[in-house]
């Protein structure tokens, strides 16, 4: 099936599938962005224990669907894997340890004798939660906004900016991007409190928050998408010749009206899912966000790597930016993966399942006292 | 194809050691307990009684602890073929990386998935659907098991493959011949395996300390004829696979056989070092001994290796300085045929950028005839082949003495306790819980074996390790180095804590 497709419809198919895991992961770190929120919300050490514990049954998801979002951008664009990775060094091995701190904080902050104290651990969910949110977030900037790096004409890849990635958060746009993220998962944290516990305080702390950071965040997102779409972004021709062309991203959106229309559709279901969640203290407003969420991501990976665009640009030498064409997988490879992609919407359903059972009930009070909290 | 730093390699090296080491130290008690977790729970769906609810969850706790550091541990590890070795993810990323993809999407989201349903969900599904659950993490474990080891055994045997010179890396020409590689297979099941010894010492030993203690009998009994019925199938399986593994590296990886067994000099019925001392003083190619004393059983290498007891075993001078009479090719006229490979490959780009075909197309045709030997280009001389020879060494042996204990420490287990000898027999109580660190040891020895010994190729024939590094500098890794030391050996030092306070707390509380 998949083998009779051409190589570059592979390399499509294989572009939306990251696209899609990328939103995916947008949206899970709604996780991050509640383990910001421990003491704003939490004001007693039985309601963060709450909140900890309603964000311990999905943590493993978040940090899951990276490793796949890893595993995925190697198999099927192993040369952004190896420039990106070798290069923007200290910006993955921030992210990473911040993650290493969040895999243990959950299982070990109120288990006795655990060495470091339950405040370190709390901390540690902090770390993880700034790092992961502002760096993926700036970090996923420099597909449009572009990066100092070069590649011989053997594919090995080096970077050409002392920072090691670290300069990144030197432009404003990526900065942006990184903050918006940042705030975008302390709403969706806050959401998802309100759709999962059931204590007074925590509710009225958690809608507190949604608006305090919901300010912030369309500050940021809209700065981000202004520049956006009023910048040069980075062209391919057919020939494969990189060149910088005037409004670029926005160009994409109108030549695909079908992702513009998603993209337009999740920031209006963002709008509204906050809207709801402020006015109408609608305790479901968590999803209706976070579909917002995800249709948003999903259509700018889309702009980035479609329509003739270098998804991930070199700003050191334009010819060396990567393109879903050149930085692929071989046709045999991606065609495997392809049957092994098949599989993702039986495990989307039994994600769903066990999200289902374990959340059909709201955590409350009397589910601490009988002892059933894990955390 | 540019300058190496020294510096920079080892340090990438040191890095991805210990951050493999310290995976490791818990990936086999996931691996283990997981199934041990899934049968106790078992026997609780199916007899209804309450004690193995109960020593279920306390296991479960146990496995919660230890499984929380596996994950932060092994995060680390899949990044860092990209931070780390940004040449190696380019030139096998092809093929590499969709083991790790697979991983991901058939295994990890398993994994995540029910383990919330099986830490979350006693009061909240269906007992049998709980059961499931228990049972689909230890599935989604061991699947991912399969996954990164299939990577592994890939890069000790690369199969499967053809190199592009026009995008200068190897690509896939064929999945089935890399998941069904024998040396990823034999390489995971003898990994898996081991796993499992590991999990049953560690049950085993518990239990037998609150023997000693005199608490929690009961729970200590059940639980050691648990442990010691799968410690003992999976060690006899473990000296099965272990044996297939060998056979294996013979016909693969001949100079990790020759390390493993010290054997500098190959021989027609080679015997196998039951017991030995290496002559510290002894180096490639030169006279002296390598032994200052050994015990060897007489032609069962030859055996082992190429299953016929007469057949030559090569040693490490045969593979170093080729032996014609046996049909070996030096390495130094190797290191030619690897560097004729790469001049091809730059001639080849060369004339491709200069639109000149048929240079280009004469190239191909030499770095083709060449390529099985192109990482040998990369040498400077021929002992460079040569991997640390005492630490595989002595790694081997002391892990396949432990094997052979194992077997017969499960066996006087269950003898004991089927004679109710067990509870009394303090000796043998002691050793139990002794045997749990016994365990860890040879687990991380059989790594040592496995990657030590396979040096100094990140894949074998094809990429030394020394030119798969990323281009970040030596300080840098330096200091991410000195940054996972730390983090890792505080965390490490809270799950013991954490660990032995749930044990000492026993399954009343600890299970609850």
């Amino acid at each position: 099936m998949f083998e009779t497709l051409s190589h570059l419809a592979l390399q499509q198919y294989w572009w939306v599938i990251i696209s899609l895991l990328a939103a995916i992961l947008a949206f899970l770190l709604f996780v991050q962005g509640g383990q910001t929120l421990l003491y704003q919300v939490g004001k007693t050490d039985t309601q963060r224990t709450m909140l900890v514990n309603t964000l311990g049954r999905k943590w493993e998801l978040t940090f899951t669907t990276l490793v796949t979002f890893g595993g995925a951008f190697f198999a099927s664009f192993p040369l952004f894997y190896s420039t990106s990775f070798g290069g923007a060094y200290w910006v993955w091995m921030l992210i990473l340890f911040g993650f290493i701190l969040q895999a243990v904080s959950y299982e070990y902050r109120k288990k006795p004798n655990n060495f470091l104290g339950h405040k370190t651990f709390e901390v540690f969910l902090f770390i993880n939660g700034l790092l992961a949110t502002v760096l993926i977030g700036a970090a996923i900037s420099t597909f449009f906004t572009g990066s100092e790096f070069s590649v011989n004409d053997f594919n090995q890849s080096r970077w050409e900016d002392k920072g090691m990635g670290l300069e990144a958060a030197l432009n404003v746009q990526n900065l942006a991007l990184g903050l918006a993220v940042f705030f975008l998962s302390r709403v969706l944290g806050a959401l998802y409190f309100i759709l999962t516990i059931s204590e007074e305080t925590i509710v009225k702390n958690s809608v507190k928050q949604v608006i305090y950071n919901a300010v912030p965040f369309l500050v940021f997102f809209l700065l981000f998408v202004g520049l956006l779409i009023t910048k040069e972004g980075f062209a391919v021709k057919e020939d494969g010749t990189v060149f910088m062309e005037a409004g670029k991203y926005l160009n994409n959106f109108i030549d695909m009206p079908l992702v513009l229309a998603l993209f337009l559709i999740g920031v209006l279901a963002v709008l509204y899912g906050l809207f709801t969640a402020i006015s109408k203290k609608y305790d479901k407003s968590f999803w209706i966000v976070s579909i917002g969420v995800i249709l948003v991501v999903f259509s700018l990976f889309l702009i980035a790597g479609f329509n003739g665009t270098a998804f991930y640009p070199s700003t050191f030498n334009l010819q060396d930016s990567l393109t879903i064409q050149n930085a692929s997988s071989s046709h045999y490879t991606l065609s495997a993966m392809s049957y092994v992609s098949l599989a993702v919407p039986f495990v989307i359903a039994y994600i769903w399942y066990a999200w289902r059972s374990i959340n059909n009930k709201k955590i409350d009070l009397a589910e601490i006292e009988e002892g059933e909290l894990k955390y | 194809m540019s300058e190496v730093d020294i510096s920079l390699v080892d340090w990438s090296r040191a890095q991805f050691a210990l951050t493999a080491i310290y995976h490791w130290l818990f990936v086999p008690l996931t691996l283990g307990l997981s199934f041990i977790v899934a049968i106790m729970e078992t026997i609780y769906v199916r007899t209804g009684n309450e004690e193995w609810k109960r020593i279920t969850k306390f296991w479960m706790t146990i496995f919660g602890i230890n499984f929380a550091i596996g994950v932060a541990t092994g995060i680390i590890l899949e990044f860092e073929f990209g931070t780390n070795w940004s040449n190696y993810s380019w030139l096998v990323g092809d093929i590499f990386g969709a083991p790790l993809a697979v991983e991901g999407i058939l295994a990890f989201f398993l994994e995540s998935t029910f383990i919330a349903v099986m830490f979350f969900g006693w009061n909240k599904v269906s007992k049998k659907f709980h059961l499931l659950s228990s049972w689909l993490v230890a599935f989604g474990s061991n699947l991912s098991a399969l996954w990164i080891l299939v990577a592994n055994g890939w890069m000790q045997f690369p199969t499967g493959m053809k190199f592009n010179p026009d995008t200068a890396r190897s690509e896939m020409e064929n999945f089935w011949d890399v998941l069904f590689s024998p040396v990823a297979i034999n390489k995971f099941l003898h990994t898996i395996s081991s796993g499992y010894v590991v999990g049953a010492l560690f049950v085993v030993g518990v239990s037998a300390w609150y023997l000693l203690k005199g608490r929690h009998i009961i729970m200590a009994k059940k639980s050691i004829v648990v442990g010691a019925v799968f410690g003992l199938l999976a060690s006899i399986f473990i000296a099965v696979t272990g044996d297939g593994s060998a056979y294996q590296v013979a016909k693969h990886q001949p100079m990790k056989l020759a390390a493993m067994e010290g054997l500098y000099d190959g021989q027609e019925g080679a015997g196998l070092v039951a017991f030995g001392i290496l002559n510290p003083g002894k180096q490639t190619g030169d006279d002296k001994d390598a032994m200052i004393f050994s015990i060897e059983i007489p032609t069962v290498l030859s055996l082992l290796a190429n299953r016929d007891a007469n057949s030559f075993v090569p040693g490490v001078n045969d593979l170093v300085y080729g032996n014609e009479k046996y049909g070996i090719e030096s390495t130094a006229s190797k290191m030619e045929k690897g560097r004729t490979a790469i001049n091809a490959l730059i001639e080849y780009k060369a004339a491709q950028k200069a639109g000149d075909t048929k240079t280009q197309e004469n190239a191909r045709k030499v770095l083709e005839a060449n390529y099985n030997y192109i990482g040998y280009g990369y040498f400077t001389s021929p002992e460079e082949v040569v991997p640390p020879i005492p630490l595989t060494f002595y790694s081997f042996h002391v892990m396949v003495m432990l094997g052979f204990f194992f077997i017969l420490f499960f066996m006087v287990i269950l003898w004991l306790n089927m004679k109710g000898k067990l509870e009394n027999n303090r000796l043998v109580l002691k050793t139990a819980v002794w045997s749990i660190a016994l365990g860890y040891i040879a687990s991380e020895l059989g790594w040592i074996v496995a990657e030590v010994g396979r040096q100094p190729w990140a894949i074998q024939d094809i990429l030394p390790v020394k030119m798969a590094t990323s281009h970040v500098s030596s300080s840098s890794v330096q200091l991410t180095f000195w940054l996972f030391a730390t983090l890792f050996t505080v965390l490490l030092i809270a799950e013991i804590k954490i660990l032995i306070r749930q044990i000492k707390i026993g399954p009343k509380e600890g299970g609850q």
